[in-house]
């Protein structure tokens, strides 16, 4: 490894010394993980301010704003032009502004505005788009051929075709049933409750295989510090040993 | 006017962007364009109201001397000291050599990356001490997991591979991914498409108002 | 006598559980062993898409991760953006979680360096703008409508790269690089609404949630982790992180299962199994 700089360094140190704070959670909460936690999140909220501020603020709002008014000190265009583009310009940011009136008890029921024109815009494009990505074309892959899935299983064609055609049925089968499960208007019990049965059975199996990766998850994570730590600890070596 | 306004610019935005998705004429789309990008606009504000009921929350902790109010301070300090970094310098963002990047790289990234790093150890600790298999639903659970645990890295062939091809350790796991694993994620995303369908129409018609808030 | 060893088990202090994790993850990355890694036909088919596609087309590669998932999802996207520049591909990259903006353009800034590919005519980013779904909504009619400018500040019309480039149905496809929830909102907008050619390279975790889409046909490949990352890693012929972690992983996997059966062995053994 390189030998890196006195600043370089430094700043390894500290993101070590910071790792370890973290760490030290897993014998008992203390002190310096506690210094770490409120650190971190002083530091990230004036992140955001920045990144907000840079890259969303200026580029969406205030620049365009800017510009629609010193359009009126320019020959180009019509007065009525420029008022309209104004005033689509103002809009969005006057609603926003609206939010800061969360901080005061008495005009409080103003920011509920802004949310409204979120929350309506959000719904209405989510209605339609949800229905269609998570249920029309889930439903639409179950539609399966039984003539293909018979063939597969009854044709001969081989252990994998017959395991193929066999999971392709566990598809359609499995998640009726799931849905079954998930039916609460009608009691469990008789065929319903047995559909019902079989659809916790397989939403059993799919829970595990997702506890199984969200152990390779987490132990993914782990690695990423202990190889940071390896790097820092290469990096002193190189450091204090040249 | 506290409640109706809200209600009715839901009502009028909501229907209008859903109704835009089925008529996609040329007036209906640039209206669409600009509803969309104002709502990025004013999700901005939305986030700095959150940044500031942050502050409130801590300026109070400290101001009240409530317990622990000294980590407030640590807080309050770090947020003041990365707003001046990131606003008064205009290539604070561009610039991998700005004090910004270095708070960044060498102080939020190891915090946070450690912090998630934490959960390895408390699934090891819940594998041992909560994982049981107590009933035949949780025993499809574990052997579900244990097979895809294995069928993923290398010991699971390693363990079957006197087994012949298609039934060792990674052809089990790729069968329950691919089959059973897909029939429950559907099962359930179906059931999640028809909530989400369900809510936002509760929302738009102003059936469902939680969001309101309580108050007049 | 045997019922106090049960018994001790189960007591266990949960920091013992902590250092034997601790260790058996630490002590493989020590020793450097090439362990096999099957690949995936859903990992394939995403290096085949990418693989055919010709030199000079534009890919976007949009990716959400930020510092607490990074370990999963850095070597996956620097994998994948090195096979684009390897290739001579284009490439448009958004960074729509605020957490990791700086990340993923140090990232994209990293990997175009070392093919030295110059920033406007091989490759943009656009940065970050809040509320990704909306964001996504909003490319799919025209990338300058969230993003009149990028990430630098160039107006997007200033950059050779840009030029005919107008939303998704100029990309050849998508390569979303994704460790949030906004997942869905790519499917469902980017490939629902704007029929984009989407794949997905996201955390573990969520990574089984998304077979069924992949069967839909709604995604063409899928990629899991670091397992998918350590797949793309020997496709493109360049064994990195991502490999280098799979033994401490597979150890990891063991001693996970080891606590398992232990735990249930004294937890039956014990004679709590009876009473619960």
């Amino acid at each position: 490894m390189e030998q890196v700089s006195l600043g370089t360094m430094f700043w390894m140190t500290v993101a070590a010394f910071l790792t370890f704070c973290i760490f030290s959670f897993l014998y008992r909460d203390n002190p310096f993980y506690r210094f770490a936690e409120h650190l971190v999140v002083g530091i990230s909220a004036g992140y955001w301010i920045a990144i907000l501020y840079h890259t969303s603020l200026t580029d969406l709002w205030i620049d365009p704003l800017v510009a629609s008014v010193t359009a009126f000190g320019t020959a180009e265009g019509s007065v009525a032009g420029k008022t309209g583009m104004l005033i689509v310009n103002i809009t969005p940011g006057a609603i926003g502004v609206l939010m800061f009136s969360r901080f005061f008890k008495k005009t409080s029921w103003i920011s509920r505005w802004p949310i409204a024109y979120y929350l309506g815009v959000s719904a209405g494009v989510a209605l339609p788009l949800y229905l269609q990505g998570f249920v029309i074309r889930q439903v639409a892959a179950n539609m399966m051929d039984p003539r293909s899935i018979f063939g597969m299983i009854f044709a001969g064609g081989g252990a994998a075709d017959f395991f193929q055609g066999i999971g392709e049925i566990i598809i359609i089968i499995g998640s009726i049933c799931g849905l079954a499960y998930f039916y609460f208007s009608a009691e469990h019990k008789g065929v319903f409750g047995g559909a019902a049965k079989l659809g916790i059975w397989i939403l059993m199996i799919g829970f595990g295989a997702t506890f199984g990766y969200t152990v390779m998850a987490r132990i993914s994570l782990l690695i990423g510090r202990l190889n940071y730590l390896i790097e820092w600890v290469r990096a002193l070596n190189g450091f204090f040993g040249s | 006017m506290r409640r109706e306004v809200p209600l009715t610019i839901v009502f009028v935005c909501g229907a209008f962007m859903a109704f835009q998705y089925f008529v996609p004429h040329h007036v209906s789309a640039t209206i669409y364009q600009y509803a969309l990008n104002w709502t990025i606009i004013i999700g901005i504000f939305t986030l700095t109201v959150g940044i500031g009921s942050l502050i409130n929350l801590h300026y109070d902790r400290i101001s009240k001397r409530k317990e622990r109010w000294q980590y407030s301070i640590v807080t309050l300090v770090a947020l003041a000291y990365m707003t001046i970094l990131g606003l008064l310098s205009p290539n604070a963002l561009q610039d991998p050599k700005s004090l910004l990047m270095t708070m960044y790289f060498y102080v939020l990234s190891p915090v946070q990356a450690t912090m998630f790093a934490l959960l390895a150890f408390f699934i090891a600790s819940a594998a041992y001490r909560a994982f049981r298999a107590k009933t035949l639903l949780a025993t499809l659970l574990m052997l579900s997991a244990v097979i895809v645990m294995l069928g993923r890295v290398f010991i699971g062939d390693f363990l079957t591979g006197w087994l012949p091809e298609g039934m060792r350790f990674s052809d089990v796991a790729r069968y329950i991914l691919d089959y059973p694993n897909t029939a429950a994620k559907r099962a359930i995303y179906i059931g999640v498409g028809l909530g989400v369908g369900v809510t936002t129409l509760k929302i738009i018609l102003g059936i469902e108002r939680t969001w309101l808030g309580g108050g007049k | 006598m045997p019922n106090d060893i049960w018994n001790t088990l189960m007591n266990l202090d949960r920091r013992w559980v902590y250092l034997v994790i601790g260790l058996v993850t630490f002590l493989p990355i020590l020793v450097t062993v090439d362990t096999p890694v099957q690949i995936t036909s859903e990992v394939k088919s995403v290096f085949d898409r990418v693989e055919s596609l010709p030199e000079g087309t534009v890919i976007m590669v949009p990716m959400e991760y930020s510092p607490d998932t990074m370990a999963e999802l850095q070597p996956m996207a620097r994998a994948v953006l090195r096979h684009c520049f390897s290739k001579g591909l284009k490439v448009i990259s958004t960074a729509l979680q605020i957490q990791g903006v700086l990340l993923i353009e140090q990232d994209l800034r990293t990997v175009a360096n070392e093919f030295d590919k110059v920033y406007g005519e091989d490759y943009v980013f656009l940065g970050y703008k809040p509320y990704p779904d909306i964001v996504i909504l909003n490319m799919g009619e025209n990338f300058r409508l969230p993003f009149p400018n990028d990430y630098y500040d160039n107006d997007l019309d200033d950059l050779p790269m840009m030029a005919g480039v107008s939303n998704y149905s100029s990309v050849a496809c998508i390569v979303n690089i994704n460790a949030t929830s906004g997942v869905d909102s790519w499917i469902n907008y980017a490939n629902g609404r704007y029929k984009a050619d989407l794949a997905l390279g996201v955390t573990a975790v969520i990574a089984t949630d998304y077979y069924a889409f992949l069967q839909s046909g709604q995604i063409f490949g899928l990629m899991g982790g670091l397992k998918g990352a350590a797949e793309y890693e020997r496709l493109i012929g360049r064994k990195g992180v991502a490999n280098k972690a799979m033994t401490s992983v597979s150890v990891a996997h063991v001693f996970i299962i080891l606590f398992i059966i232990i735990g249930n062995v004294a937890f039956f053994a014990s004679g709590r199994g009876k009473r619960a």
